[in-house]
């Protein structure tokens, strides 16, 4: 291991040949995993412990914890090694992905240690994204649970082909050869649905060391590879550079006018000077003049090398764009079903538009539609219309604008996606592309001769999206109402889309979730899209609680086409005028979910307008939005008009 | 995936590139702390390779104490003179106006003053939305847990149970006025790792990691240079010369020395690998408790 033989320290020459042999060493990444008590930390401790990773500050500083937090009396703690934040250690939980590295002569090792409880699945898929192997821990006393399964499933979900099943705790199953093989048996049973390429089993006892690094002697019934002996000649090296090219270009790299080159890391495959490639999306093709490196040009570079690529011809290409060969070029389409693992408090909502970072590309995406979600202890397929923290599940999703991607059983790098919450930016989600929806290359747009800028000319003013938000009874209609008959004595051509209106035509369909409120507030906005493209000012009155998707239908117009008006009336105003008597049906609780009661409202932050209707009446709150679009001349001013 | 084909440095080394050239694509304003230690050496490698023959879209960042040793300063300067770099200095002057060393308000206040305190100034005063740093995850126990993109709010206050997933090489850059990301392109590196590749590639360091003769004081078991005439001696101490060198660098009255005779980097290697006290110990801040790590961090220290 790392700890190395003194008389090579004291020979400089053989100490010469020592680092030569680590500087050649390959890396593994590997993940862990297991119910909790598996004893993952401990096997990890054992690891570092064995391997001679730890210095003496650190052993010393381990006894002291142990004796403070320990759980296994006078011994050291292996665990206490690596659980690192204060609170867990007092909790006795790992409850975040930590990393953790030792080598040997052959490998360098990048271990994931995962928690093992329900509520922290995502912790587990983050682990496994960048991890080639996973070990998954097996109590001996307990064999597979529950837990065993959900983990193998989230794995196998996450691409991952190369399992070692760890038998942990042998020693309390007096080394029985019989119980390790009735838990193999059982576990083989289990996965054969999930396309592991290679699965070994070991038995071991991370507190004592049994077949981690050294051979069990207490076990002589097996004959097969300790754990490090494993991890160490497992093949794990794919195809991955013998695959389809891919260069998801990161960077432009311009530094004169004379050099123009396209940075990036090559996701599969390899490059060679004078091949010919394509940019996926706009079809153009060139071939690679040079591969540069800080290092020397190279000659040809493959899956996992960060080069530039200079072209032979001048192509447009920017950050995002995917370089691949001309046959065998990724899929471009704006729409493909995916599997998501979500992993945000708030539950996905079909319809809200999200973040999706592919590759060096982010776009603005919605779910259209869930598939199903999948019960990962089973992996029985269930219903949904959302998905919940630590939920799994396929959907349909449609982009913004078409992207370059490879389903992700093909290509892990350029199949992989992360979802962002627009508002908040955390990372709420993980997808893993299926395939691309056909549908999109069929259905184009209808290009019409008459254009907006025609019709709007026609009517004498700039068409608009006048989005009144507020809660129920803040007095919305009242004065969008006004600003209609306002709007039409001054000759304009204005419509109002009224929430409860549309919610017994266009929209009856839908009820009052979260879900729900989403596809209502998505249909209005793009009906208000439509009626800006006729050339109307469009005032739109919905309570539309939530920023998401007020910022979705300003974002479905031009600039300057969407102004926000936010009808300002405090709670306990709305209540006590109450004109539907809705408040008090809610507090009755004859109506679930009402905004302002028990659903939230989400006030916009920035709104274009602001109307206190307790400071003035809706007459003159109507006069100041005429004011307002005549001042950003969607209505023409009074001097101009004949 | 792993590919053999590729040794680990290799893959370490396009690991750092990718999460570099990813900062500078999608931060409006980013900056890479320059700590001039063996990590800052290997980072701005790094980032030289990512954008060459373009030189680095960022500035570096340095957080002057006044009490860094005297080589490191030199060594700073010529290597932004040789590789023409954007160098920023930046100094807590109200810390130096009220007087602040580590001799009369102690390594604690000292370093939050001059360290964390102006470090945050630096941040806020040029509005940075990320800043590059060399931490690796092997060097402490909190680290371990640390992700390659590290948010940080308004305050620079870190907080370890509201991480972002990190998944695949996707890395998340959406943050709000005020707010920033930390970002540690190192992460997956050990301190064996860092020497190999300064070893591979011939990178520069700091004279102070290579053994000679040098005057120190014995403090409390522990080698102090004696770099300049401001560190006060106490009743009977004499600097003496021995043969000592560097494992980590910082603040000279803060950072002791290890006697040594490695004055190779083969030696240093060698040394290292033999070495049976773990690497920060020699930081004099760390030695509170083990948990104190993770409240700096919090706090906003690196």
């Amino acid at each position: 291991m790392n700890a190395i033989d003194p008389n090579v320290t004291a020979d400089a020459s053989a100490f010469t040949d020592y680092l030569g042999r680590h500087e050649k060493k390959s890396l593994l990444r590997f993940l862990t995993c297991g119910s909790v008590d598996d004893g993952k930390s401990t096997l990890i401790g054992r690891l570092l412990y064995d391997s001679k990773l730890l210095f003496e500050d650190q052993l010393l500083s381990l006894e002291k914890d142990s004796r403070k937090h320990g759980t296994v009396g006078d011994d050291i703690d292996l665990a206490l090694l690596v659980d690192g934040l204060e609170a867990e250690r007092e909790q006795g939980i790992t409850i975040d992905v930590a990393y953790r590295f030792f080598s040997t002569d052959k490998r360098k090792f990048i271990v994931a240690d995962t928690p093992g409880h329900e509520q922290y699945t995502r912790n587990m898929a983050t682990g496994a994204s960048t991890s080639d192997l996973a070990v998954i821990l097996i109590d001996a006393r307990r064999g597979v649970l529950t837990q065993t399964r959900r983990h193998s499933f989230i794995v196998s979900l996450v691409g991952i082909r190369h399992v070692v099943l760890a038998v942990n705790k042998i020693d309390l199953v007096d080394f029985s050869e019989a119980i390790f093989e009735d838990i193999v048996a059982d576990y083989r049973a289990f996965a054969a649905d999930l396309g592991f390429e290679t699965l070994t089993a070991i038995p071991l006892s991370a507190r004592y060391g049994d077949n981690v690094l050294e051979r069990s002697l207490r076990m002589p019934w097996y004959s097969g590879p300790t754990l490090v002996e494993h991890l160490e000649n497992v093949a794990v090296d794919d195809d991955a550079s013998t695959r389809a090219f891919r260069l998801p270009v990161q960077w432009v790299n311009r530094p004169n006018l004379d050099f123009r080159g396209f940075s990036g890391t090559i996701a599969s495959g390899t490059v060679r000077r004078g091949d010919a490639v394509v940019v996926a999306k706009s079809g153009r093709t060139s071939t690679v003049k040079s591969i540069v490196t800080f290092d020397g040009d190279l000659d040809a570079a493959s899956a996992g090398e960060a080069v530039t690529l200079t072209l032979a011809d001048e192509i447009d290409i920017s950050r995002g764009d995917v370089l691949s060969g001309t046959t065998d070029r990724p899929e471009v389409s704006d729409q493909f079903a995916a599997h998501l693992i979500w992993m945000a408090d708030e539950p996905l909502l079909p319809g809200r538009p999200y973040l999706l970072k592919i590759g060096a590309r982010q776009v603005t995406a919605q779910v259209t539609s869930i598939r199903h979600k999948i019960d990962v202890n089973t992996g029985g397929e269930l219903p949904a219309r959302s998905l919940a923290l630590n939920e799994v599940g396929v959907a349909n999703l449609s982009l913004s604008e078409p992207v370059a991607f490879d389903p992700y059983a093909v290509n892990r790098e350029t199949g992989a996606f992360i979802v962002i919450d627009r508002l908040s930016n955390l990372t709420v989600g993980a997808g893993m592309i299926d395939h691309g929806l056909r549908r999109a290359g069929n259905i184009h747009w209808q290009a019409l001769d008459v254009d907006k800028r025609a019709r709007a000319l026609a009517k004498g003013q700039k068409p608009a999206v006048v989005w009144f938000t507020g809660l129920s009874g803040a007095g919305k209609s009242t004065i969008a109402n006004l600003v209609e008959k306002k709007l039409t004595a001054l000759g304009r051509h204005a419509y109002i889309l009224d929430g409860d209106n549309v919610r017994h035509g266009l929209n009856r369909d839908l009820g009052f979730s979260d879900a729900d409120r989403v596809e209502n507030i998505r249909r209005v906005a793009e009906t208000a899209k439509l009626f800006v493209d006729a050339g109307l000012i469009v005032l739109v009155s919905f309570i539309s609680p939530f920023r998401a998707e007020r910022q979705l239908a300003r974002e479905l117009v031009e600039d300057g086409e969407f102004v926000e008006v936010f009808v300002d009336t405090p709670l306990d105003v709305a209540e006590a005028r109450d004109p539907k008597g809705l408040y008090a049906k809610a507090r009755a609780g004859e109506i679930a979910r009402f905004t302002g009661v028990s659903s939230p409202y989400e006030a916009p932050d920035r709104p274009e307008i602001c109307l206190d209707t307790t400071a003035e009446a809706a007459d003159l709150l109507a006069e100041r939005v005429v004011a307002y679009l005549q001042a950003v001349g969607i209505v023409p001013g009074a001097d101009v008009m004949i | 995936m792993s590919q053999d084909r590729l040794t680990h440095l290799k893959r370490l080394e396009a690991e750092a590139i990718h999460i570099i050239r990813e900062v500078a694509a999608e931060f409006r304003n980013p900056v890479m702390l320059y700590s001039i230690g063996k990590d800052s050496s290997v980072m701005l490698r790094l980032a030289l390779k990512a954008f060459y023959p373009g030189k680095l879209p960022f500035p570096l960042l340095h957080v002057d104490t006044t009490w860094k040793f005297r080589e490191m300063i030199a060594f700073r300067d010529a290597t932004v003179r040789e590789e023409g770099l954007d160098l920023l200095v930046h100094t807590n002057q109200d810390g130096v106006a009220a007087g602040i060393t580590p001799f009369t308000h102690g390594s604690s206040v000292y370093t939050n003053i001059m360290k964390t305190d102006a470090l945050k100034q630096a941040l806020t005063a040029h509005g940075f939305d990320a800043a590059f740093g060399g931490a690796r995850r092997d060097e402490e126990k909190s680290r371990a847990k640390e992700r390659v993109f590290s948010f940080r709010t308004e305050s620079h206050a870190w907080d370890p149970k509201n991480q972002r997933p990190e998944l695949w090489h996707l890395y998340n850059s959406r943050v709000r006025p005020g707010e920033s990301i930390r970002v540690f392109p190192l992460s997956n590196w050990t301190e064996l790792d860092i020497w190999q590749y300064i070893l591979l590639e011939k990178i520069p360091i700091v004279p102070l990691y290579f053994s000679a003769e040098r005057p120190v004081v014995n403090r409390g078991g522990q080698w102090i240079m004696v770099d300049d005439d401001r560190l006060p001696l106490q009743p009977g101490e004499t600097p003496e010369l021995r043969r000592v060198r560097f494992r980590t660098l910082g603040c000279y009255p803060l950072t002791a020395a290890v006697e040594s005779d490695a004055a190779t980097l083969p030696e240093i290697v060698r040394e290292m690998l033999i070495a049976r006290t773990s690497e920060r110990s020699g930081r004099l801040i760390d030695h509170d408790d083990s948990a104190s790590m993770e409240k700096k961090k919090r706090e906003g220290y690196f």
